[in-house]
């Protein structure tokens, strides 16, 4: 039976641009930064309140992961803003919102009353989207 | 620096004096800040902008400048910099306040925080792939294998 998720992983450009973005800007704690050998860097950030959940920012290089074909079509996908990795929730939306803001995040919708809650969506560093919620 | 939003919803101008005032805290608290500079920069009265704060982040003023001074202080100690160098370096004026804050939110004497970071760091360096999950350490390992 399975009975929790302990990883989840994130594409992005840059680890260390990612880094500043996931720490400085979101706020999120770093759970392990290590260098693995040959460039290859293990960061798992976590948010604040859920220490439990390790999202690994994930670079997108030829290797382990990928082929050289498929890192450049990846690395294309996620800067044309193709994938939604997931839902972030907050206690307050609007304060949420006016603080990502003025550090410069881009949102893509303002936050908003829909029939399931309060909505906004909003882009990491690399492209990628995600939704910002909070519960009603 | 600072971009201001150009959404408009109930309260607007409230959310962005009380995140102004939040951000100068997260700006500022290795200074020499008091309640007085943040409710100024709030541009509210002392009480009105506690009760305000608290509404929104669930912490007084007051108890989110020392959270956020504890936490630097955690970043700074995890890059090996001396306890006494943080202490001030994040705002206290007091080592003996500054270490007895620190063990009351993490649980840990911030020499104690030190050497128990100095050793996972020690340990990661040594077992690298100890600290990865199973499936990647293993991948990891069959791709080292390949160049040999």
């Amino acid at each position: 039976m399975i009975t929790r998720m302990s990883h989840v992983s994130i594409y992005v450009l840059n680890q260390d641009s990612a880094f500043d973005f996931y720490v400085n800007k979101l706020g999120f704690k770093v759970h392990t930064d290590a260098a693995m050998g040959e460039g290859m860097r293990w960061l798992t950030v976590t948010p604040p309140e859920q220490p439990e959940l390790e999202i690994t920012l994930m670079s997108i290089t030829e290797g382990m992961m990928f082929t050289k074909e498929s890192a450049a079509t990846m690395k294309e996908l996620v800067k044309k803003g193709t994938f939604g990795f997931g839902v972030f929730e907050c206690k307050d939306i609007f304060a949420t919102y006016e603080e990502l803001k003025a550090k410069g995040i881009e949102f893509t919708k303002e936050p908003k009353k829909e029939f399931y809650g309060v909505e906004a969506l909003f882009k990491d560093d690399s492209g990628n989207w995600f939704s910002l919620g909070q519960k009603q | 620096m600072y971009i201001l939003s150009t959404a408009n919803y109930p309260k607007v101008n409230l959310y962005r004096r009380i995140v102004k005032a939040k951000l100068f805290i997260d700006n500022n608290y290795s200074k020499n800040i008091d309640l007085d500079n943040i409710a100024d920069e709030a541009s509210f009265s002392k009480f009105h902008f506690i009760r305000q704060f608290k509404k929104i982040y669930e912490k007084t003023p007051h108890k989110y400048l020392t959270v956020v001074r504890i936490e630097k202080a955690m970043q700074l100690l995890r890059t090996n910099i001396p306890v006494s160098e943080v202490c001030y370096e994040v705002g206290f004026e007091s080592l003996g306040s500054f270490s007895g804050l620190f063990k009351r939110i993490t649980g840990f004497a911030p020499s104690a925080y030190l050497l128990r970071q100095q050793h996972i760091k020690a340990q990661i360096l040594k077992t690298p792939l100890n600290f990865i999950p199973g499936c990647f350490a293993e991948k990891k390992r069959l791709e080292e294998k390949k160049q040999y």
